[in-house]
């Protein structure tokens, strides 16, 4: 079959350039063999109901009517030590974190330090100390840096932690037919030369052609199909190494709990995502991290309206059968009025670039040098953070 | 001219009806600014309903659904204030099991699914048809930049009177007036919480029904709406304003509330009300009830900071992703000195030179592309709209549901990925699959783009092998995904 591979090869002897293009398919060699999911929870998930500090003496009195019930009570949250625990509807991470597949991280944040989602999302996202100082994403650059490997960011857009240089590509589920190939290649040649139609197209249709024949289970909650999607794509010889999922809808400004509350909703989301992705991954689920994050955490205390408003620190996640977890990394400020941020938020003591440093270096195999100068510049403060893979 | 006149229909416009193009041809700068002198009406929305009446939808939905029955969806998830059911799940949903309890999101969508159709449908045919592209285009412009959104299914009822109510009116107004009907209006102030904000230790009494559901009540402060007046309707994010401005002018902001099922509207709630004076951005303002808010709203529209960021959201919109300083610079003076003058700041855009620059940069949305699409098909065709909705959920841009309170994105790195180009081709191919026989695809594109069509383009539209597949072509050209 004469691929359009076949064709692309062509044109480029023929002169025409492909040379700026950064590897167009997919199924580019890879060297690698580890696999990185990045799950993106917009609109701040709230630290302090997903890992309750429910053995701070103020957790409780500072919480009200929002603290999450203590382990070993009825319907209590799930324990992880003597200080912290798990919301209640997250028994897949619980499960994990047993196996020692679980770090949690807690009063963590960026260096951002307002309250805007918006300019805190393109922070932590472009990897810079500065919300839009870049238009390219770190995890996009970091592939510069690792043997040879692509990306793929399940949903309709790429997010901006995934835009740059390197190959992207996309998918997410559609209800209308799949263009004839001669139509494809018709719009192949009219995009050649078109900055961001033909390096899109290339891609969509090794995206297609890998998700050919799949099927996706009847799902109603999206991130829980994006999952099954990105497995499919990871478990692929020759498929991308790193995805990334978006998962919004976590600004619970009202009615944060309760059997409607946006967070039962979306703990249960999480948890059947996770759940999904590792009973997919089969055997890669070995080779694999999933980083959770997300901009900001909220305010310690409940505003007038049953929900929180926009704070600083808060948790977050990486877990897999790749980390060496079983630990918590937080170096805890507590929760009394005099340790509190701006007097209203938890405070942030670990920066969570420690984290996603620790994954390039020791999960990806991106040199320090390039950390340092490409992905995260202006971070020489903030170290990777040991041993949270198995040497 | 010609020129000039396919950038007016497709940068300024949705794209060119049939005879647009020479419509414009003459003078496009006064084709523009003779559409913007006055609100326009449309039949097509005149039978929609009202806020008052999209209030009592979700209340009628929560009677029909037994309000706080212990009713679970099969995925064990339900959710009141959590995203549309219907929005992000369709493409994938399971057929429901047959005699199984329907989930909190089947009656959902059961309930809205044809409220919300309705106005889809209304809005997709007022931009197919309009005879004012440039105004409607206005109108979705500032419809985003004061998003209100179906991600929160409690106001799904309201969100199409909201664009009709607050937006549409002062087009050719007033920004100021513009925005204090949009922070007055209900969808707003539910959407970004103030009906669940009260002065600190408020004792809300709840009715029935928002009793029975477990709705929230309001015992403080909330400062969701306060932070976004400020961060994305006028001052813009780093602008100067303080923690302190937010909280403060969320307290102000107090009693700015909804009527119950029997006084459904904007209703301004004294018990609610932090009675005080306060102090917000250096200025003191006395206690005045409602008042308060509204003269703060004024200040804020004054703010030359607000002048800025609107004009660069207009130059970002309309010239570039990376809009050129001097453009900003004369929307924004134009703005300062007309305070505020809508019309005038169009004509400060329409005036700038770099507006016309070619090559076309702006990568259309997808509601750009479906719409600039359905203005090329036969206009006497019913089953046109057919699809447009599902198609829009496809790219990622269904109807009236941005994803966050600062709405969709207008820059191309933010639509085009592989998966968006795919599904705009997805879309093309479909369209050019029903209509490829009724239409000369050279023909279109000549009568839509002019003088902007490349010969390269050109000579994939006469060497394609079927009509079907030259439309096809055409809709998902490098020129027709841009304007």
């Amino acid at each position: 079959m004469s691929s359009r591979r076949d064709i692309l090869k062509t044109a480029g002897m023929g002169g025409l350039s492909l040379a700026g293009l950064p590897r167009l398919t997919l199924a580019a060699p890879t060297g690698g063999d580890k696999r990185f999911v990045f799950i993106f929870l917009r609109g701040a998930m709230d630290g302090l109901s997903a890992v309750p500090a429910y053995g701070d003496p103020q957790y409780v009195a500072k919480r009200g009517a929002l603290a999450i019930a203590a382990p070993d009570t009825a319907g209590g949250a799930l324990k992880l030590d003597g200080l912290f625990a798990l919301h209640p509807l997250l028994p897949t991470l619980h499960a994990l974190y047993a196996k020692r597949q679980l770090a949690v991280f807690h009063a963590a944040a960026t260096s951002y330090r307002d309250r805007s989602h918006f300019d805190a999302q393109d922070l932590l996202e472009n990897g810079t100390a500065k919300a839009h100082a870049r238009d390219t994403g770190w995890l996009n650059l970091a592939l510069g840096g690792m043997p040879p490997a692509s990306a793929v960011a399940l949903g309709t857009s790429v997010p901006l932690v995934a835009r740059g240089p390197n190959a992207v590509s996309s998918w997410s589920p559609s209800s209308l037919p799949a263009p004839a190939s001669d139509t494809l290649e018709r719009l192949a040649q009219l995009y050649r030369g078109d900055a961001l139609l033909e390096p899109a197209l290339a891609r969509a249709r090794d995206a297609n052609e890998m998700m050919a024949g799949t099927i996706m289970k009847g799902e109603t909650q999206p991130t829980v199909a994006l999952a099954q999607a990105a497995a499919t794509f990871l478990t692929k010889a020759d498929g991308p190494r790193v995805a990334t999922i978006d998962f919004g809808g976590w600004d619970t400004h009202t009615n944060q709990h309760g059997e409607y509350g946006v967070l039962t909703r979306n703990f249960r989301q999480l948890d059947r995502t996770i759940a999904t992705l590792q009973s997919a991954l089969g055997p890669v689920w070995d080779r694999t991290a999933v980083a959770i994050v997300t901009e900001f955490g909220r305010t310690v205390a409940p505003n007038g309206s049953g929900g929180t408003d926009h704070g600083t620190a808060g948790a977050a996640f990486l877990l897999g059968g790749a980390v060496n977890g079983g630990r918590i990394i937080a170096d805890w400020p507590g929760l009394s009025d005099r340790a509190l941020f701006e007097g209203r938020d938890l405070a942030p003591t670990t920066d969570l670039r420690g984290m996603f440093k620790a994954v390039l270096r020791s999960h990806l195999g991106v040199a320090e040098s390039f950390i340092e100068t490409q992905v995260f510049p202006d971070s020489k403060s903030v170290k990777a953070i040991d041993g949270l893979f198995a040497a | 001219m010609n020129l000039e006149s396919a950038i007016a229909v497709n940068r300024f416009g949705l794209g060119a009806r049939r005879g647009e193009l020479a419509e414009a041809g003459t003078d496009p700068r006064g084709w523009l600014l003779g559409q913007v002198k006055e609100a326009k009406t449309y039949a097509a929305l005149a039978d929609l309903p009202a806020v008052s009446s999209g209030l009592k939808e979700f209340p009628k939905y929560l009677l029909k659904v037994g309000l706080g029955s212990n009713r679970r969806s099969e995925s064990e998830q339900g959710s009141m204030t959590g995203s549309v059911p219907s929005q992000e799940n369709r493409p994938m949903d399971a057929a429901a099991g047959s005699g199984a309890p329907k989930s909190i999101e089947q009656s959902f969508r059961e309930h809205f699914g044809p409220i919300l159709s309705r106005e889809f449908s209304a809005r997709l045919q007022v931009g197919a048809d309009t005879p004012f592209p440039f105004h409607e285009r206005l109108v979705w412009f500032w419809s985003n930049h004061f998003t209100v959104s179906t991600s929160k299914p409690v106001i799904a009822g309201v969100v199409g009177p909201f664009e009709r109510e607050a937006i549409r009116p002062h087009i050719s107004g007033n920004f100021v007036d513009m925005l204090i009907a949009a922070v007055k209006h209900p969808a707003m102030i539910m959407y970004l919480d103030n009906n669940l904000s009260a002065v600190s230790g408020y004792k809300e009494r709840q009715g029935f029904l928002a009793a029975r559901a477990n709705a929230p009540r309001a015992t403080g402060i909330n400062e969701n709406l306060a932070r976004e007046v400020m961060e994305l309707h006028t001052l813009g994010v780093g602008s100067g304003y303080s923690q302190a401005d937010v909280t403060t002018f969320a307290r102000a902001l107090t009693g700015w509330s909804v009527g119950g099922l029997f006084d459904s509207g904007y209703r301004f709630d004294a018990r609610k009300h932090e009675d005080s004076a306060k102090t917000i951005l250096g200025k003191i303002y006395p206690e005045s009830g409602a008042r308060q808010a509204e003269d703060v709203l004024r200040d804020l529209a004054a703010h030359p900071a607000t002048a800025t960021h609107i004009a660069t959201k207009l130059a970002r919109y309309f010239i570039s992703d990376e809009p050129p300083p001097a453009a900003i610079e004369r929307i924004a003076k134009a703005f300062r000195d007309s305070s505020g003058d809508l019309p005038t700041v169009y004509a400060a855009l329409v005036g700038s030179p770099e507006a016309w620059a070619t090559p076309l940069t702006k990568v259309k949305q997808p509601i750009e592309v479906v719409t600039s699409t359905l203005r090329t098909l036969p206009r006497r065709d019913g089953t046109r709209l057919d699809g447009a909705v599902a198609a829009l959920r496809n790219m990622g841009q269904a109807p009236l549901s941005a994803p966050s309170p600062k709405g969709w994105p207008d820059t191309g790195d933010a639509w085009i990925g592989a998966d968006s180009v795919w599904k705009r081709i997805e879309w093309a191919n479909t369209i050019a699959a029903r209509y490829g026989d009724m239409l000369d695809a050279r023909d279109i594109a000549r009568q839509s783009y002019g003088e902007l069509v490349s010969s390269r383009t050109e000579m994939a539209l006469m060497r394609a092998e079927s009509k079907q597949q030259a439309l096809a072509l055409w809709l998902a050209s490098p020129e027709f995904q841009r304007r």
